[in-house]
């Protein structure tokens, strides 16, 4: 994640022109760069684009691509749509948060993870889908679910010992 | 101009006038939670459900909220039919559900001759009408307040839940609140419908083919006439006493 620095936002502000309609470019760009939307960018664009900050604040909570609290350096997208769901979806999606010491869908505390179950990404074919990123998983299963999170969280933020312990879980399920 | 018939009376607006301003200058009261003159129409409570066809239609109806519907020549709109008030008591029946304490939709609740409520209180403190959030921007000029989140997670708030600096306090988003006004509990106790205000007495003779006689309040109709929903229409009944006249 990467801190917000005013001067950053004064550039973004810069490529976009000074109307309405540019309002949910200017956040998609900044939730892309920044991960979160946050409240002194929120009334940075406000004044600048001559929107209301109540406005803005309405369009910020209403798309759920937008997120006003910080997220993790990777957001875990479990799909929980119909063919998912029938698939095993919830199970996966418990397991996940167990492995991760989450009790709902969260961030998780050193801020490596952001999981949120989603509604459908349009790929009913490969259920239950995981989406990290911009990757997806098919055909996801419990047993999957460690060595994925393991693949994504980078060797340095990892606590020593966790590797062998994940391997050991792994073995286990695969014998 | 565009000229309209509502309930059988033709009706010459002017244009941009919606159907429910035509029917209220006609003196037919529809009933509304979230419009108010002064305020763009929202269309969110559904209670001004009206019954739309065109002129050269097939009998086939639409069912419409007056309020967004702008007046248009040839439409023939039934206000009071017995489809729209199967619907409108539907609504209130789930409005009351939703803010048993509100003496606007109590009072409606009564109007409307409502005996019972099937579906469990949830004492919310709001309908989501959106007129707080209108006044606010529209007249006061401030827009303070205003929607956050979507769908089931929809709320009237302020930015970041932190009071704007645009408020005034001016108290107009208390004024046009219909949930706000606490209903009176009266001698019995405290029940999920109110009922106080149905008044049994009154007996009204007048009643059209597909429409009230439109006095309001008329109780006569609501609570003894052929639109009961749990009284079966008598139409023969209807029809004698207009060949009478």
């Amino acid at each position: 994640m990467t801190d917000f620095e005013p001067v950053q936002l004064e550039a973004l502000l810069a490529d976009f022109e000074e109307t309405r309609e540019s309002l949910i470019p200017l956040l998609q760009e900044v939730q892309t760069q920044y991960c979160y939307l946050p409240e002194f960018a929120l009334r940075r664009i406000a004044s600048k684009l001559s929107v209301s900050l109540t406005d803005v604040y309405q369009v910020a909570t209403f798309y759920s691509c937008f997120s006003l609290v910080p997220v993790g350096k990777h957001v875990v997208q479990v799909c929980l749509g119909t063919a998912c769901h029938v698939r095993g979806a919830p199970r996966v999606l418990d397991r996940m948060l167990r492995d991760l010491k989450l009790g709902t869908p969260g961030t998780t505390q050193d801020m490596q993870f952001t999981v949120r179950s989603v509604r459908c990404v349009g790929c009913c074919g490969l259920a239950p889908v995981v989406r990290v990123d911009n990757n997806t998983h098919p055909n996801m299963t419990q047993a999957k679910v460690r060595g994925m999170l393991k693949k994504y969280r980078s060797k340095e933020d990892r606590p020593a010992g966790e590797a062998d312990e994940v391997d050991d879980a792994e073995a286990r399920v695969h014998s | 101009m565009p000229t309209l018939k509502i309930n059988g009376i033709s009706v010459e607006v002017e244009r941009g006038a919606s159907v429910l301003d035509a029917a209220r200058f006609l003196g037919i009261h529809i009933p509304t939670l979230c419009h108010d003159d002064g305020l763009t129409p929202y269309g969110a409570c559904r209670l001004c459900v009206v019954e739309v066809s065109n002129s050269n239609g097939n009998g086939r109806t639409k069912m419409l909220s007056a309020c967004t519907l702008p007046a248009e020549d040839g439409l023939v709109v039934q206000t009071h039919s017995a489809k729209v008030e199967k619907a409108r008591r539907l609504l209130l029946e789930m409005y009351v559900a939703t803010c048993p304490q509100s003496k606007t939709i109590q009072d409606l609740a009564s109007k409307y001759g409502m005996r019972q409520e099937r579906l469990a209180p949830k004492f919310d403190n709001c309908i989501q009408c959106g007129l707080c959030v209108r006044m606010c921007e529209e007249q006061m000029m401030a827009g303070a307040i205003g929607f956050a989140g979507r769908g089931a997670k929809r709320r009237v708030s302020r930015p970041f839940d932190i009071t704007s600096p645009l408020c005034r306090q001016c108290g107009a988003c208390l004024y046009v609140c219909p949930v706000c006004e606490l209903r009176c509990h009266g001698s019995s106790a405290e029940s999920t419908l109110c009922n106080g205000c149905l008044n049994f007495s009154t007996v009204c003779f007048q009643s059209y083919d597909d429409a009230m006689c439109f006095l309001d309040p008329c109780h006569a109709c609501e609570v003894g006439g052929p639109f009961r929903s749990d009284v079966p229409v008598k139409l023969s009944t209807v029809k004698s006493a207009q060949q009478e006249k």
